[in-house]
């Protein structure tokens, strides 16, 4: 397939670095002097700096203030009450809990989210004359809202005459209570969320496939290399920087799990599936704790830089 | 099977019409997966044109012996559908034409000019794409409360204007725009916003359409802040409303699906028109929608 200019200016971008390259990588000819300074650029800057520090460094700073005051929704004055929140959100096993749940859930998610993205898109690759209709059907729920989503699914769900439990009963199978049942509603999260955003990982992998020169195959055909020695030595190898940048943008998108959680169990059963940011939102917006909230979302924003780092610094190594 | 999947092709020459074994077994598994991945969608939909009492009657039937539109119908008139299909509209138009404005400026900004402090200022917005928005959730309802946004368009709209990934993206396009064509611009007596407008914009098309689409979709979709800005039914969006309210209403399940359906129709179509645009953006961006 074809890919725009975009798509090959962008190739080497958001993976790799985010300092401000002064000059650009691209380095003009030397020929042309440095731009003149002038305060002319500020205004361009000014209209997105201002609404960046009004929604976003400002909500910033204040969260952090506000961890260590009572703060309260109610409206009732707030105090400064030292590190208690903090220290108060470190023995809460709510707070374990529910860091617990969203561990878990990252865990189960992200390897089908890598490996059936990769599988499918290996298959799209090879079956190319249903190329139109296979990247609709995998991408398509994708752009599906949240909520879509998980009423179609809730449906699903159903027990008794729900498509998944009358399909096992129809099969002799029993009945399993997908949301109903503590030990299997994380799992019937999984699924769902793997149904509706595995697309983003298929296309990834697929413009990678599409990226590699068939000349490689070729080469290797006239060695004599079986199917499945070309899929491990070649394509395999090959896609390895699409699996870093896929693993990547999983794993924190996986830590951030709230919506589908929220909108199939509530966090239930008995608080089995309720992830950290639905404990932030609990503590803050019905049990009006502004300032406890606020630390519960810090502990959270901690664990994503975290991670993170580790992953820029194993990624900076893959990249060498 | 992926292992299988890689084998037949190349074997086979590109041009010949005789399909080899293998080739048949991967053609069988891609068609089976797909549609098995469209299986919830039709599920949906077969539900939704049922009589309503048909919905649960075991065992289950793909299709009704009675198929009606009366689940649309009876959403469509009763409940707030419309009403959220027309807000999620217009945040969406908001914050897409909001953002594509913004971070070309921006990037205009960081690319085509220099000011005083233009590194300090881009390293700071560059440092805020570390910032999870739903880390902020507190915070900022709270100084949207001062502000007197809660239940408002703008309320909802504005925090998801700040995207600073969109303006890094940007920039780095228009980095690559060659020089000289600012400067013959600049020649002809051009400022820098007429260079913005009628040089840098027109060579950007591409990844401008990207950029607003992906915002598009990802205005249209997001759930948690504008979950936390509303508590005014009549001003949710689509998913806050279905998530919220429509689920309320409990067992109808015949309209559930119709409601389902009806939501997804506006972005299946955005997908289908702009499939290749999708597809190239997250190819090459790895814009997260």
């Amino acid at each position: 397939m074809a890919r725009s200019t975009a798509g090959a200016r962008e190739d080497s971008g958001v993976r790799t670095s985010t300092e401000d390259s002064d000059p650009p990588v691209e380095a003009p000819p030397p020929a042309i002097r440095s731009r003149p300074v002038s305060w002319a650029g500020l205004w361009f800057v000014l209209p997105f700096a201002v609404l960046f520090a009004v929604f976003l460094l400002w909500p910033t700073i204040t969260g952090f203030a506000y961890t260590f005051t009572d703060r309260s929704l109610t409206g009732a004055p707030a105090g400064y009450i030292g590190w208690s929140n903090w220290t108060e959100s470190l023995t809460d096993p709510a707070v374990w809990s529910s860091l617990w749940n969203t561990l878990v859930f990252t865990g189960l998610s992200t390897p089908p989210l890598v490996l059936a993205g990769l599988g499918l898109a290996l298959l799209t690759a090879r079956a190319r004359r249903l190329g139109w209709f296979l990247r609709f059907s995998f991408f398509a729920p994708f752009v599906l809202p949240v909520a879509v989503v998980t009423m179609i699914w809730v449906w699903l769900y159903q027990p008794g005459f729900g498509l998944v439990n009358d399909t096992l009963t129809g099969l002799g199978l029993t009945e399993v209570g997908w949301l109903a049942d503590e030990r299997v509603a994380m799992i019937s999260v999984v699924v769902t969320t793997l149904w509706w955003t595995v697309g983003f990982n298929y296309l990834l992998y697929l413009a990678a496939l599409q990226g590699i020169p068939r000349e490689i195959y070729e080469a290797a055909d006239v060695d004599g290399a079986s199917g499945g020695r070309k899929l491990w030595s070649i394509t395999l190898p090959l896609l390895r920087r699409t699996t870093v940048l896929v693993l990547v943008l999983q794993l924190v998108a996986s830590l951030k799990i709230f919506d589908q959680v929220y909108l199939m169990t509530r966090g239930g059963p008995n608080f089995a599936t309720r992830p950290l940011i639905q404990y932030i939102y609990e503590s803050g917006f019905t049990g009006f704790r502004i300032g406890y909230a606020s630390a519960i979302s810090y502990l959270l924003f901690a664990v994503i830089i975290v991670f993170s780092v580790v992953q820029f610094r194993l990624f900076s190594r893959e990249e060498v | 099977m992926s292992v299988e999947a890689n084998a037949p092709a190349v074997r086979a020459r590109p041009r010949r019409l005789v399909i080899s074994p293998a080739a048949a077994l991967v053609y069988f598994a891609a068609f089976w997966a797909a549609v098995f991945w469209l299986a919830p969608l039709l599920w949906a939909a077969a539900t939704s044109i049922k009589p309503e009492a048909e919905t649960t009657l075991v065992p289950l039937a793909w299709l009704s012996e009675n198929p009606t539109f009366a689940a649309y119908r009876e959403v469509w008139a009763v409940g707030d559908i419309p009403r959220w299909i027309v807000n999620s509209t217009i945040v969406s138009v908001l914050v897409t034409a909001l953002t594509l404005a913004l971070c070309s400026l921006a990037a205009y900004g960081f690319s085509k000019t220099r000011f005083p402090g233009r590194s300090w200022f881009f390293a700071i917005i560059i440092a805020g794409i570390l910032v999870p928005p739903q880390v902020l959730i507190v915070p900022l309802f709270t100084q949207m409360s001062t502000l007197g946004l809660v239940d408002t368009y703008w309320g909802i709209a504005l925090p998801q204007v700040v995207a600073p990934v969109m303006v890094f993206i940007l920039k780095r396009f228009f980095d690559a725009i060659p020089r000289d064509y600012e400067e013959a611009a600049r020649i002809d007596g051009a400022g820098h916003l007429r260079i913005l407008w009628s040089v840098i914009l027109p060579l950007s098309r591409p990844i401008l359409a990207a950029v607003g689409i992906f915002t598009f979709i990802g205005s249209w979709n997001n759930f948690l802040w504008p979950f936390v800005a509303t508590t005014d039914p009549s001003i949710m969006t689509l998913p806050v409303g279905l998530g919220v309210v429509q689920s309320v209403y409990g067992i109808a399940y015949a309209q559930n699906m119709a409601a389902a359906v009806i939501s997804a129709v506006p972005l299946l179509v955005v997908f289908m028109v702009f499939q290749r645009r999708i597809v190239t953006g997250i190819a090459g961006a790895g814009i997260k929608g």
